[in-house]
C-alpha cells in the first residue's frame, strides 16, 4: 500500500478520491460542525470542480520528466505486457460498458424539469411609468431616507411586508415563506450578499412595482410569480418596504457614483 | 539564404482590400448615391443569415487585426534590445516576428474588405447612418491604412539594407511609425463601434445624423477604455500567436539549432503574453466601470444579467491560461541547470492555482435541477455562495497573478547564483513583500463582505495596486540581486519535451476563444439596438443570440482563424528559411 502511495499514479488516484469525497460530502457535513449552514452541491458544480482537480493532477504528473515517465509506466505495462492479458481484457470490456452506462444515464427519459441558466439581475430600464408618472431610475434615491422619521418608515415597511410579502419571501427574508416551495425557482434570499446588497434601491423599486410582468424582453423567458405591486401599493409604501428589507437583511443598498449617470442619457 | 517574399503574390489581397475600401467609402459618403435614398434597411445572406455573416467577418477580421497590431509593439521592443543591448539575437527575433506580420497583414485586409462589403450590402441603412457621422474619419482611416502598409514594407524589406549605424536607428524609427499608424487606425475603428455602444447623451432617435457633433461621437464614453483594453489585449494575443507559431516550428524542426531557436522564441512569446495578461484586468475594470457609468442597465446586463454566464466561462478559460502558462514555465525548468532546487515548490503553487480557479469559476447562481435547488434552499449555495461574488473572485485572481509571477521569478533565478553580499537579505525582503501583498489581497477580499457595494468596488483597485506594486518592487530587487551573478550553467534551449509546446497551442486557442466570447458580450449588450437606444435593429435578427448559439459561432470563427493562420504560416515556411538566432550555440538566457 505504501509503495502505491509513493507512486505518482497512486498519489493521483488518492488525491482524486479525496477531492471527490471532500466536494461531495465534506462540503455538506464539515461546515455544520462549526455552526455554518451547508447543503449538497449540484452535480454541475461537482463536475466543474472535479475537472479542475483532474487538470491540476495531470499538470503535476507531467511537469517533470521523471515523474511523467513513472506515471505512464503502469498504464504502458497494462497495454503491452504479455502478462497483463487479463487486465487488458477487463479494460476492453469495462471501458465501453462505462461509456454505455453514462450515455444511457444521460439520455434516459425523466420527468424532471430541465435545468436552465437563470439571470438573477435583469437589467432595469432607464425610466418607468409608475401610476401615471414617469420615474427616471438612473440616479433615483429613496425619498423616505431624507424625509420624516426613519423608525416610522421602518415600522410602516414592516407592516406592509408582513401583510403582502411574507407568504413567499419568508419571515427571515431568506425566501422560505409558506408558499415558497410551490415555486420553481423559489424566491431569492435577501440575506444573501448577492441579491439586494448588489442593487440600488431604484432597481428594487422597479422590481417590486413591475413584478414578473414587467421583466424586460431581454434574457427571457422569465420565470417569476412576483405580482406587479404598483397595482396595490403606493409609491411611499414601496419605498418604506424597501427600507425595511435592507434593515432586516442587514445590508446597505448600492449607492450611485459621485456623479450618477453623468455620461449616460438613455 | 533567401529572405524575400514572393511579393506580388502576397500584396495583391492588400491592394484589393484597400481599393475596395476606398471605393465603398466614396460610394456611400454623405453625398453619395446610397445616402440619397435607401429603399431597404436590410438584405439577407444565404444559409447563415446576415447577422451571422457579419459576425464571422467582423470576428475573423478583428483576430487578424489584433495580431498585426500586437506584434509590431514587441517587434520594435525586441529590435531596440538588439540595438541598444548590442544583442543580435533579439534583432533576428524581431525580424522573424515581422515576417509573420507581413503574411498576416494581407489576411487582415481581405477580411476587412469582406466586412465592409457585407455591411454595405446587408445593413445599408446602418452603414449610411454611420457614414453620415463618421465619413471624415473613414477617409483618414483609408489613408492611414496605406501609410501603415508601406511603412510595413519598408520596415521588413529594409531590414538588412539598413542594418548598421544611423540607418539602423532610422529603421527602428520606421518600426515606431508602424505602431503609431496601426494604433491610430485601431483608435478610429474603435470610435465607430463604441459609438454604437455608447452614443452621446444628446443623440436621440430623432437626431439627424448630420447634426451629431463629430468629436462627441468619436470620443464617446467607452472609446478610450476600449482603446486601452485592446492595446494591451493585442500584445497578449500577438505574444500567444507567436508562441504557437514557435511551437509549431519547434515540433517540425529537423536540427538542434532550429529547435533551440524556436524553443527560445516560444518562451519569449509566452512571456509577452502572460506578462501583458497580468495588467489586462486593470483595463477591464476601467472598461466595465465606464460601461456601468454610461448605462447602469447595460452594465447590469453585462455583469448580472443574461450575459453573466459568460463570466463563468471566462473565469474557467482564464484559469486554463494561468495553469498552462505556469505549466510551461515549470516544464521549462527541466532545461535549466540549478532549477531542481525550486522544483519541490511547484506543487504548492499548483495547489494555490487550482483552488484559485475553483473559487473564480464558482457560479453564484448554480445550475441545478429542481431537486438540487430544493436541497440547497434556493439557487444559491448556503456555504459556497460566498464564493460567487466579486470579493472572492478578485481575491482569487490576484492571488493567481501573484503565484504566476512567483513562478516566473523562480524560473528567472534558476540558473543564477547571486554574488552580491545582501542577496539573502534581498530575497527575504522579496518574500516579505509577497506575504504582505497576499495579506492585503485577502484582507480586502474578506473585508469586502462587510461594506457596501460601492465601497467594495473600490477595494478591487487596492488589491490590483498591491499586486502591481509588489511585482515592480520584487523585479527591481531581483535585477539588483542578479547583477554580476554567477551562472550555474547555460539554459539548454531546445531540450524541451514536446508536450510543453502543446501548452503554447492551448494558450493561443484559449486567448482567441476568450476574445470571441467577451467580444460577443461587449457587442451583445446592445441587444436589439444597432446604436444603443438611437437606431433600433428592426431586422429579423434583432434578438440577442442565445449563449449556446453564440458559443458555436465563436468557435467557428476560432476554427476559421486558426485554419487560415496555419495555412499562412505553412505557406510562409515553404517560401523561406527561418532567421535563426543562434541562441542554442550562445547559451542565451
Amino acid at each position: 500500500m505504501g509503495k502505491h502511495l509513493r507512486h505518482p499514479l497512486g498519489q493521483s488516484v488518492t488525491v482524486l478520491v479525496a477531492a471527490y469525497l471532500l466536494i461531495k460530502f465534506g462540503i455538506v457535513y464539515l461546515p455544520p460542525l462549526i455552526g455554518i449552514a451547508s447543503a449538497p452541491l449540484p452535480s454541475s458544480v461537482v463536475l466543474q470542480y472535479m475537472i479542475t482537480v483532474i487538470v491540476g493532477l495531470l499538470l503535476w504528473v507531467s511537469d517533470n520528466e521523471e515523474r511523467w515517465a513513472k506515471f505512464k509506466q503502469p498504464m504502458h505495462r497494462v497495454m503491452v505486457d504479455p502478462e497483463q492479458k487479463v487486465a487488458r481484457a477487463v479494460l476492453l470490456l469495462a471501458t465501453p460498458l462505462l461509456v454505455a452506462f453514462v450515455t444511457f444515464d444521460r439520455v434516459r427519459p425523466s420527468v424532471a424539469a430541465p435545468v436552465s441558466f437563470r439571470s438573477i439581475h435583469p437589467a432595469p430600464p432607464g425610466q418607468i411609468d409608475f401610476q401615471g408618472r414617469t420615474l427616471r431610475l438612473t440616479g433615483l434615491e429613496n425619498p423616505l431616507r431624507s424625509r420624516g422619521s426613519e423608525d416610522e418608515h421602518l415600522e410602516e415597511g414592516k407592516r406592509i411586508y408582513y401583510q403582502n410579502c411574507v407568504a413567499c419571501h419568508g419571515d427571515g427574508l431568506a425566501g422560505l415563506g409558506h408558499y415558497s416551495q410551490g415555486f420553481n425557482p423559489v424566491p431569492l434570499s435577501f440575506q444573501d450578499v448577492g441579491t439586494i446588497a448588489q442593487l440600488t434601491e431604484s432597481v428594487v423599486f422597479w422590481r417590486i412595482a413591475k413584478g414578473g410582468p414587467g421583466l424586460p424582453n431581454e434574457g427571457g423567458p422569465w420565470n417569476s410569480a412576483m405580482p406587479a405591486w404598483e397595482d396595490f401599493l403606493s409609491e411611499d409604501d414601496i419605498w418604506a418596504v424597501i427600507m425595511f428589507l435592507y434593515e432586516q437583511a442587514g445590508h446597505s443598498p448600492r449607492t450611485w457614483g459621485e456623479e450618477p449617470g453623468e455620461e449616460g442619457g438613455h | 539564404m533567401s529572405e524575400r517574399l514572393p511579393s506580388g503574390a502576397r500584396r495583391w489581397p492588400l491592394w484589393l482590400g484597400g481599393i475596395g475600401l476606398v471605393t465603398l467609402l466614396t460610394l456611400v459618403s454623405p453625398d453619395g448615391i446610397l445616402a440619397q435614398e435607401i429603399s431597404r434597411s436590410y438584405r439577407d445572406f444565404p444559409l447563415i443569415g446576415s447577422r451571422t455573416a457579419i459576425w464571422i467577418a467582423a470576428e475573423v477580421h478583428l483576430l487578424f487585426a489584433a495580431f498585426v497590431l500586437g506584434v509590431p509593439m514587441f517587434a520594435v521592443v525586441a529590435e531596440a534590445i538588439g540595438i541598444f543591448g548590442k544583442d543580435r539575437k533579439y534583432d533576428k527575433l524581431a525580424k522573424e516576428f515581422t515576417r509573420l506580420l507581413l503574411v498576416a497583414y494581407s489576411a487582415t485586409a481581405i477580411w476587412g474588405a469582406i466586412l465592409s462589403f457585407l455591411l454595405v450590402t446587408l445593413y445599408p441603412r446602418l452603414w449610411v447612418y454611420l457614414t453620415q457621422i463618421f465619413a471624415p474619419s473613414m477617409w483618414a482611416y483609408a489613408g492611414l491604412f496605406f501609410l501603415e502598409s508601406f511603412t510595413l514594407y519598408l520596415y521588413y524589406y529594409g531590414w538588412d539594407r539598413w542594418a548598421e549605424g544611423r540607418a539602423k536607428l532610422m529603421h527602428w524609427g520606421l518600426g515606431i511609425m508602424l505602431n503609431v499608424f496601426g494604433t491610430t487606425v485601431m483608435f478610429i475603428a474603435n470610435s465607430w463601434l463604441t459609438f454604437m455602444m455608447s452614443p452621446p447623451a444628446d443623440v436621440t432617435p430623432d437626431t439627424s445624423p448630420a447634426m451629431v457633433q463629430f468629436w462627441s461621437a468619436f470620443a464617446n464614453a467607452t472609446w478610450m477604455p476600449i482603446n486601452i483594453h485592446r492595446i494591451i489585449a493585442n500584445v497578449v494575443f500577438g505574444g500567444a500567436i507567436v508562441g504557437a507559431y514557435a511551437a509549431y516550428r519547434f515540433l517540425i524542426a529537423e536540427t538542434d539549432e532550429e529547435r533551440a531557436h524556436y524553443d527560445w522564441m516560444g518562451y519569449v512569446g509566452n512571456l509577452i503574453a502572460i506578462g501583458a495578461l497580468i495588467v489586462l484586468p486593470f483595463a477591464g475594470y476601467y472598461l466595465g466601470r465606464e460601461i456601468y457609468e454610461y448605462s447602469p442597465g447595460m452594465g447590469q446586463t453585462l455583469m448580472g444579467g443574461f450575459m453573466s454566464w459568460l463570466w463563468i466561462i471566462q473565469a474557467f478559460l482564464i484559469g486554463v491560461l494561468f495553469l498552462t502558462g505556469n505549466y510551461y514555465l515549470w516544464v521549462g525548468m527541466g532545461r535549466i541547470p540549478g532549477a531542481e532546487r525550486f522544483m519541490p515548490y511547484t506543487k504548492y503553487m499548483l495547489i494555490v492555482l487550482v483552488v484559485g480557479v475553483i473559487v473564480w469559476a464558482t457560479p453564484h447562481t448554480m445550475i441545478a435541477s429542481r431537486a438540487e435547488i430544493a436541497a440547497m434552499g434556493g439557487t444559491y449555495h448556503p456555504f459556497l455562495g460566498v464564493l460567487g461574488v466579486m470579493s472572492a473572485k478578485n481575491t482569487a485572481v490576484n492571488i493567481m497573478i501573484l503565484t504566476t509571477f512567483l513562478s516566473f521569478l523562480l524560473y528567472r533565478r534558476a540558473n543564477k547564483e547571486p554574488v552580491v553580499e545582501w542577496a539573502r537579505t534581498g530575497t527575504m525582503i522579496q518574500g516579505v513583500l509577497f506575504v504582505v501583498c497576499a495579506g492585503i489581497v485577502i484582507f480586502y477580499g474578506i473585508y469586502g463582505y462587510f461594506v457596501t457595494a460601492i465601497v467594495r468596488i473600490g477595494f478591487s483597485v487596492y488589491q490590483v495596486l498591491a499586486v502591481i506594486a509588489t511585482i515592480f518592487s520584487v523585479v527591481a530587487i531581483d535585477v539588483a540581486i542578479g547583477r554580476g551573478a554567477k551562472s550555474r550553467g547555460a539554459i539548454r534551449w531546445g531540450q524541451m519535451p514536446e508536450r510543453s509546446q502543446y501548452a503554447l497551442f492551448i494558450l493561443a486557442v484559449t486567448f482567441t476563444w476568450l476574445m470571441g466570447l467577451m467580444g460577443y458580450a461587449r457587442s451583445g449588450i446592445r441587444q436589439h439596438w444597432h446604436v444603443w437606444e438611437v437606431v433600433r435593429d428592426t431586422s429579423e435578427y434583432a434578438s440577442t443570440p442565445a449563449l449556446g448559439y453564440a458559443s458555436q459561432i465563436i468557435s467557428v470563427c476560432v476554427l476559421i482563424f486558426f485554419g487560415l493562420v496555419a495555412f499562412i504560416f505553412w505557406v510562409g515556411g515553404l517560401a523561406e528559411k527561418p532567421v535563426l538566432s543562434g541562441v542554442g550555440s550562445e547559451g542565451g538566457d
